[in-house]
């Protein structure tokens, strides 16, 4: 890509990369935390600890 | 599906297991496209091309109010309606809108020094979003500090509320505060002023990062509700062990 | 139920207003007592004044060039620390399940309890504040305006600080959660109430404007605080 960015080149560059860091963290933050949610409810499961309704909790219906 | 439907947190969980797919594809091509855009707009007469920071800068700072209000709604629901998402609702949604405060702060910050020579001017503007990013990072201490989630809830309902009936009032007497001190604000984005060129590739961003909000606020609930389960369950699981 | 303990209420038959002042003229004799911890806040206040000269220096005129930011934030963060227990010894002892039982609207007993707080904690700040003036090298003038608008704007402290001292007690945790809580929300008090003394001592802004805005602000934390902290109540002790 060959786009001028003029003399304040590095500060353009910086809040786009601070930007997509911090999106980046964000999702990252929400996956894993989805994974160690999921694997904790599944290990209860196994160990035989049921809800109430007796249905899966790990399944979404 | 109406509202109540959706208090049933195992119907939310197979809308939202269908939903944030869709949700996610549609934030990507808004993503690019507006990314696209605001490479290829032109530069400002005056700022050159730090004005590309503009396109980053103002949909995090429009975010970092949009997710309080989110948030204050969502309080209402917890306070007076008694939904039960609610409570999950402004939960998941501090951290988030944290971070996007703290990306406008940043990004403010890296536009204002070309501007103004410093990294830190307490222009209102920046200083009232510092506020902000203040009172989101007490909010989330309020979530950390107390183990029970509707007791914290309660209270987190009662601050966000009040937050966003002081949220002006601070917002007012910064600027009056900064008048008094400094006369003239640099940055200065008239909002009729914007040409065109601006405008579109900012509007395309501003509802590309809404998106970005709504689908990770939604995967954040997700995880909030399956993080409550684990929490009933275990508790189950010390109940039957104390049997 | 009946009310276990009614004794402490002498006047609770009689109609609301009675009830009040009977809450009000309690809390004020409570925080005299020892162990109440009004005065404290007095000490407190003069400790952290007294503090900053070691910090930026003996220079007279520096000193009374700060003098109102210094004697306003110690104000600010005395009135504020003082509220930490304006809930949690009712908590504790019982009275405020009396309290929010009582026919007495709720958020009443709360602005009136909040209101003892500010005669028993606020307004001798305010009466230290002369002193204070003179260690900080005002002249007569700029120690009256401060002490002006620290009684225009302190019930704002209190009133708004109330929210925070109900979360306290609603969450059990104090302190410093309900310090960071509460502070951003003060700080259009202290701009206003600040730009007003300053406006006195060096002009050229009329001392009118920021002073009305502070009143202003008075009286709509007169109305926020007791609405918040009687919601938080009502939510968070079940």
């Amino acid at each position: 890509m060959t786009m001028s960015l003029g003399p304040y080149a590095s500060f353009i560059v910086a809040s786009y990369a601070a930007a997509a860091l911090v999106v980046a963290i964000l999702i990252g933050w929400v996956m894993l935390d989805y994974r160690s949610q999921t694997q904790r409810l599944r290990e209860l499961e196994q160990r035989g600890i049921t809800r109430r309704s007796g249905r899966s909790a790990t399944e979404p219906r | 599906m109406t509202l109540i439907d959706l208090a049933n947190p195992t119907r939310f969980l197979a809308l939202t297991a269908r939903v944030l797919p869709w949700l996610a594809a549609a934030t990507i091509i808004l993503l690019t496209i507006g990314l696209y855009q605001s490479a290829s707009a032109p530069d400002d007469y005056q700022q050159g091309a730090t004005v590309k920071i503009m396109f980053i800068h103002v949909p995090n700072a429009w975010l970092s109010m949009f997710v309080w209000g989110v948030m204050s709604i969502a309080s209402l629901g917890t306070l007076v309606w008694r939904h039960p998402l609610a409570d999950v609702a402004a939960k998941a949604a501090a951290p988030i809108g944290a971070a996007f405060t703290f990306l406008a702060l940043l990004t403010g910050s890296l536009w204002g020094r070309p501007m103004w020579g410093t990294y830190w001017e307490w222009d209102a503007r920046l200083t009232s979003v510092l506020i902000l990013f203040l009172m989101y990072l007490g909010l989330m201490a309020l979530w950390r500090a107390v183990d029970d989630p509707s007791r914290a809830a309660r209270a987190a309902a009662v601050l966000t509320l009040v937050g966003a009936i002081n949220l002006p009032i601070i917002k007012f007497s910064v600027d009056w505060w900064n008048t008094l001190h400094q006369p003239a604000s640099v940055m200065r984005m008239g909002g009729s002023a914007l040409d065109k060129s601006f405008l579109i590739p900012l509007l395309v961003m501003a509802v590309a990062f809404t998106l970005l909000f709504v689908t990770l606020h939604l995967a954040a609930m997700r995880n909030e509700i399956l993080r409550r389960r684990v929490r009933s369950l275990q508790m189950t699981q010390a109940s039957q062990k104390a049997a | 139920m009946p009310v276990a303990g009614g004794e402490r209420f002498p006047n609770r038959r009689k109609p609301p207003m009675t009830a009040l002042a009977a809450l009000i003229r309690r809390d004020i004799r409570i925080a005299l007592r020892v162990g109440g911890g009004a005065l404290i806040g007095v000490l407190f206040f003069l400790t952290v004044v007294v503090l900053m000269p070691f910090a930026v220096g003996p220079d007279l005129a520096l000193l009374s060039r700060l003098g109102p930011a210094i004697l306003w934030l110690g104000a600010l963060l005395a009135s504020l620390l003082t509220l930490d227990r304006l809930f949690m010894a009712d908590h504790e002892d019982g009275s405020l399940d009396l309290i929010t039982m009582s026919r007495t609207p709720l958020e009443l007993a709360c602005a009136a309890k909040a209101l003892a707080h500010w005669l028993a904690a606020g307004l001798p700040l305010i009466v230290a504040t002369p002193v204070l003036g003179l260690l900080l090298n005002l002249d007569m003038v700029a120690t009256a305006a401060v002490a002006l608008t620290l009684l225009a704007g302190t019930p704002a402290l209190t009133f708004t600080g109330m929210i925070g001292a109900a979360l306290a007690v609603t969450l059990h945790r104090g302190g410093l959660l309900m310090a960071v809580l509460v502070l951003p929300l003060s700080i259009p008090v202290l701009i206003f109430g600040v730009a007003a003394s300053q406006a006195v001592i060096v002009g050229p802004m009329t001392f009118g404007a920021p002073f009305s805005i502070l009143c202003a602000l008075s009286l709509v934390s007169l109305v926020i605080g007791p609405f918040a902290a009687a919601a938080s109540l009502r939510h968070g002790l079940d």
